[in-house]
């Protein structure tokens, strides 16, 4: 898709409105609809839709495996922390009421730390998958590196 | 004036539904499937369920599809053309719907606030959330701290499904390439 200049221009002018929309569906999870989940694929969205224009091997430059692969543990391993931090700070696992002297300080950081855990795992995930997709695809074809997805003609 | 959007809503989806039965360009039971997931995100807006809209338009009309379509990149376009029809499958199917349907005889009425789930905990997370968890957002206290377990459990299962699809296309990338190394074959 390198010669559809519009796209590319699209997609640049796309990208940074999508991030900022998925790290505001986040942390604005407690206010209005949204969480971990949304705010997860939204941000995966962004990439997915720069591996479709731009090709899988640039994605793999900017997300590459030594990324998202961890990062698919670490959300985990936040969220199962702070379960082990309330624990270690004498409340039940997953307490949130320790975590501050407030009660409600507590809970608040509490939801705010474990909707990022839940928000990391899923966009690894979906990156990871995608690009394991895209990349099994490229591996086949020795000029897919610019095509990946839907060739101009759309149908069978 | 909701009824009517419901009904509107619902038809859509049956012929969404039956449409991809149908088809057998891959391509467009895809498509349909994306129309069909954001159908039904539109109708969890008319229930009121915000967030599971949110979550319905996000994962089932915009990641499935473009997964889907990935998959479709790598095999058929076209689906086989069934050979005989298969009686006892649809045997099965009508049994399991019928007994389904008639599950749903014995359900408490849409709405109903004597069903019992209205009644066990939900009364306590809408009374007692505001000053026992904080957030505006009741769904938010419930998912991320009434129901903290859950929630950890499903991030967990999320976890465990992208490893399961990264160690298995990874195996067969692997197995590729070791036979090509070797004698150039497919």
């Amino acid at each position: 898709m390198r010669q559809h200049s519009v796209l590319r221009t699209m997609t640049k002018l796309l990208m940074p409105p999508i991030m900022l929309f998925a790290l505001y569906v986040q942390f604005h999870g407690d206010y209005g609809p949204g969480g971990g989940f949304q705010a997860g694929v939204i941000f995966a969205v962004a990439f997915i839709l720069f591996t479709l224009i731009f090709g899988p091997t640039r994605a793999r430059q900017v997300a590459p495996a030594c990324v998202t692969t961890p990062l698919t543990a670490v959300g985990v391993l936040l969220y199962a922390g702070v379960g082990v931090v309330s624990l270690l700070l004498g409340g039940e696992y997953l307490d949130y009421n320790v975590l501050a002297h407030d009660p409600h300080h507590g809970q608040h950081l509490g939801i705010l730390l474990v909707e990022l855990g839940v928000g990391i795992t899923v966009w690894a995930v979906m990156v990871s998958i995608f690009l394991a997709f895209v990349g099994r695809g490229a591996e086949d074809d020795p000029n897919a590196d610019e095509t990946v997805d839907e060739p101009e003609d759309g149908h069978a | 004036m909701e009824q009517v959007i419901d009904i509107v809503l619902l038809a859509f989806m049956v012929v969404t539904a039956i449409a991809m039965i149908r088809l057998r360009n891959l391509f467009a039971v895809v498509m349909l499937s994306g129309i069909f997931s954001l159908l039904s995100a539109a109708m969890f807006v008319v229930l009121d369920a915000v967030d599971v809209a949110f979550t319905e338009a996000a994962v089932g009309a915009g990641i499935s599809t473009v997964l889907m379509l990935s998959t479709l990149a790598l095999t058929f376009r076209e689906e086989r053309p069934a050979t005989r029809a298969d009686w006892p499958a649809l045997l099965v199917v009508t049994v399991t719907g019928a007994a389904l349907i008639y599950g749903t005889l014995d359900m408490p009425h849409f709405g109903d606030p004597d069903a019992p789930i209205h009644q066990h905990v939900a009364p306590r997370y809408i009374v007692d959330s505001p000053h026992e968890v904080g957030p505006p957002n009741m769904v938010t206290s419930v998912l991320a701290s009434y129901r903290g377990y859950d929630t950890l459990g499903e991030t967990t299962v999320i976890f465990t499904a992208g490893i399961g699809v990264m160690v298995l296309l990874a195996g067969v990338n692997r197995r590729r390439r070791a036979d090509r190394e070797r004698g150039n074959r497919p």
